[in-house]
């Protein structure tokens, strides 16, 4: 069954074997499981329940406590993200210097909210909370590029410049 | 590795790391003795990594090596200086230059001008740093570092984190060594005790009692556990110490297991750092490579090692009990205590908690003593306390200052003020478990029982300072929305308490609040402390209690006038173009990110203020003062 529904996400072999790998790995290790979950995001670039089950299988536990984990942590995401993860930094910080125009100035760049990913799946908005740059608040990352002391003007160009980059329609 | 052996780095290296601390005439002769005669320190933080400080690192190794002056000039990667805002940041020694907002440019410039030729490009360094005349200011005896006192932070910016014998070459070790070879564990605990250090994580309990309460505990397995999970918006003094001096924490955590009984110890650090993990990667491997972590210790048949586990973005995970349930691989809720860590901790066993900031003074303790550090700091506040400045002040970065150093003196002396002519209104410790310091308060004092009393807390040493732009209201809400977030779920009262006190600020922030309202915010706070599981939930109504408790009228005035004093609660405020002002020049019409403003060329524009975002960008841009914000 796993096999199936592995194909159903278009997880492939390889990505299958090196969770299998990580399973092993950690397997005797105490709490596990969360090493385990960071390393198979880090495979598959989400969790998908195929996965979490997945990793149930291995270690033996239920899937309920897999889920409960995975969901309790925000860094753990259930569904896919964009090519180009965008993230903007609502840290306290950041906040007094107006990020939160920042996001509204991405949101409505591309026509989505937080938390979503663009229907061509080349952009997501992610907010996090303090990325450390405090001095160059307010800040954006895109994939690992630091933004700092933007303002909200300046997000259009710097979203436009990664789909040049890439070539990927507007 | 023996003493012998520790000592023989140590004398090796001393001379090189030495220069960094002396500046002029001696820091010259010294650096003959060092085989370089220049030495460049780049920032390596994550603060200034984002401003670019490895494209200027790539640069100056390309260009020393065109001129060929890489074996005279030695490149050094450090940890965080403090003055982040001022990044990339590289300091060139013997001399002390400090060159601020380095760019690969400039570095072309400083190679050839300063490192090959000796004349210093003045006009590329940090302001602050250079007299009338030219001369350089040494950068301790500028604003931000005078009133400074770098105990926790002795490293950063000193040494290179990822090369253990330059840790060495500052005693590094030197304190376990001692502690192993000379002290029994009540003799440790005595001098952690004597010393007067009190955990640095927030809420101020005696280090010393929890090793004395660890120690007590029977049991054949115990663990130290290191809390690097800095959730508090906005703070980084913990990531700061692990990038810039990872292994101070190593050993103190090593000298706290030998205390306790503990062999193995755990350091839970946020996934979100991934320059401090690297960096606490390469220091375990190293201390292993050189016999100071694993078997046998120093040959005293002391075994400890370190295994790093990452958390995954959970604030409550900074609370002991949720953190260690984390590391056992569960959902990161809180449990009741007691029993206490001390007694059963992580999988059960006799654990020791301490934070990052708090073990960095530990080896220094052991090593000076406990009077040398008791000497800092007020009659129950010992040592010093590192802040991570950020908001609405000129300098931007991280601070350490002995307790009982007042707000003033950061703000204004060390923090260079407020910047564009704005006054200060407030300054917020502690985070999202904190509160307020009030312009009125400015003179008072910092240290534990001083910032409680007023409501706030220490917290871990997050310090945002807020100017007359800043809205309280606002500002305890975006606190409040980060409990909700954060809230675990397991109690009631963190999880329904905090949703039901978001929800009278969005009310009030929305122009429909009424007068009562903070009467039973008050209420419902009194009972969230009184009756939530963990700090989370009891100190959750802080930000709102001491905002309502400095800033009444200011929530009086979104209650009752329906207006936002700062301008900033959108639903309160609109944006109108003044007829009489405008020039139709459409700049802001050109800019505005959702085209409500309309009108031709040389007439006046009008909002559409349904389309209004409220973002502010046509008041900013307009360059006659037409757009104003009523």
């Amino acid at each position: 069954m796993t096999e199936k529904t592995l194909n159903a996400f278009k997880g492939t072999i390889v990505q299958e074997r090196q969770l299998k790998e990580v399973i092993a790995k950690h397997h005797d290790q105490p709490g596990g499981l969360m090493p385990i979950l960071q390393e198979a995001q880090g495979i598959y670039g989400y969790l998908p329940i195929e996965v979490q089950t997945m990793i149930a299988d291995g270690l033996g536990i239920s899937l309920s406590e897999v889920y409960g984990v995975a969901t309790f942590y925000s860094q753990f995401s259930l569904t896919p993200k964009g090519e180009h993860r965008i993230s903007v930094c609502l840290g306290t910080a950041c906040y007094v210097k107006g990020s939160d125009k920042i996001l509204e100035a991405v949101e409505h760049k591309l026509g989505i909210k937080s938390g979503e990913c663009t229907p061509d799946g080349m952009f997501s908005i992610d907010s996090c909370r303090c990325v450390g740059a405090c001095g160059l608040a307010p800040v954006m990352m895109i994939d690992d590029d630091v933004y700092g002391k933007l303002t909200p003007d300046q997000v259009g160009k710097i979203i436009d410049s990664y789909l040049t980059k890439k070539g990927g329609k507007k | 590795m023996t003493i012998e052996e520790l000592n023989k780095i140590k004398k090796a290296k001393a001379d090189l790391v030495n220069v960094r601390k002396i500046i002029a005439k001696e820091g010259e002769k010294l650096a003959k003795k060092t085989g370089y005669r220049k030495q460049v320190l780049v920032c390596g933080g994550t603060g200034c990594t984002s401003s670019g400080s490895q494209k200027v690192i790539e640069a100056l190794e390309k260009e020393l090596k065109k001129q060929g002056l890489e074996n005279e000039v030695l490149v050094v990667r450090t940890g965080c200086f403090g003055l982040c805002s001022l990044g990339p940041i590289m300091i060139v020694y013997p001399e002390g230059a400090f060159y601020a907002q380095a760019t690969p440019e400039g570095v072309v410039r400083v190679v050839d001008e300063h490192l090959k030729n000796g004349k210093i490009c003045t006009d590329l360094l940090y302001k602050e740093t250079v007299h009338e005349d030219g001369s350089i200011i040494s950068l301790y005896e500028t604003n931000f570092y005078k009133k400074q006192k770098r105990v926790a932070l002795r490293n950063c910016g000193v040494i290179d984190p990822e090369n253990i014998e330059e840790y060495i070459a500052t005693e590094g070790y030197q304190a376990l060594y001692k502690v192993l070879s000379s002290m029994k564990p009540d003799d440790v605990i005595k001098e952690v005790l004597d010393s007067g250090i009190r955990g640095r994580g927030g809420a101020g309990f005696p280090t010393g009692k929890k090793w004395q309460f660890a120690k007590a505990s029977q049991s054949d397995v115990k663990y130290v556990c290191c809390n690097a999970d800095e959730g508090d918006p906005g703070a980084f003094m913990d990531r700061s110490i692990l990038e810039g001096d990872p292994h101070a924490v190593l050993e103190a955590m090593a000298i706290a297991g030998y205390t306790i009984g503990a062999h193995q110890g755990y350091i839970y650090v946020r996934a979100e750092y991934p320059v401090a993990v690297n960096r606490l990667k390469i220091a375990i491997q190293q201390a292993r490579d050189y016999g100071l972590l694993g078997k046998n210790i120093f040959g005293t048949g002391f075994d400890f090692d370190i295994e790093i586990r990452l958390g995954a973005g959970a604030f409550v995970c900074g609370e002991e009990t949720a953190l260690m349930t984390s590391i056992e691989g569960h959902r990161g809720e809180p449990r009741p205590r007691p029993p206490f860590p001390a007694v059963k901790g992580l999988f059960g066993k006799p654990t020791v908690l301490n934070n990052v900031e708090t073990l960095a003074n530990i080896a220094q303790i052991i090593r000076k003593g406990a009077a040398w550090y008791s000497s800092m700091g007020t009659e129950t506040s010992k040592g010093t306390k590192v802040f991570a400045l950020g908001g609405k002040i000129t300098n931007v970065g991280l601070v350490e200052i002995p307790m009982g150093t007042t707000l003033r003196e950061i703000v204004e002396e060390i923090g260079g003020g407020i910047p564009n002519g704005k006054k200060f209104k407030a300054a917020q410790t502690g985070g999202p478990s904190g509160g307020c310091i009030p312009a009125c308060h400015i003179d008072t004092p910092i240290d534990y029982e001083h910032l409680t009393a007023l409501g706030s807390m220490m917290g871990s040493g997050g310090l945002i300072i807020m100017d007359e732009d800043t809205c309280m209201v606002d500002i305890s809400k975006f606190y409040l929305n980060f409990t909700v977030d954060e809230s675990c779920g397991k109690c009631t009262p963190c999880r329904i308490g905090t949703r039901r006190l978001l929800q009278f600020l969005d009310k009030i922030t929305s122009g429909n609040g009424e007068l009562e309202d903070l009467d039973k915010i008050e209420e419902l706070a009194l009972h969230m402390k009184n009756s939530s599981l963990c700090a989370l939930g009891q100190s959750a109504p802080n930000p709102v209690l001491s905002t309502i408790k400095y800033f009444r009228d200011e929530y009086i005035a979104h209650i009752a006038d329906k207006t936002c004093p700062a301008g900033v609660c959108k639903s309160l405020l609109h944006y109108e173009i003044n007829p009489a002002l405008c020039k139709g020049c459409t700049l802001c019409a050109r800019n505005c990110p959702v085209n409500a403003i309309s009108g031709t060329v040389k007439q006046p524009h009008v909002i559409d203020t349904a389309k209004c975002i409220k973002c502010g960008l046509c008041e900013k841009n307009c360059k006659f003062g037409a757009v104003v914000k009523k």
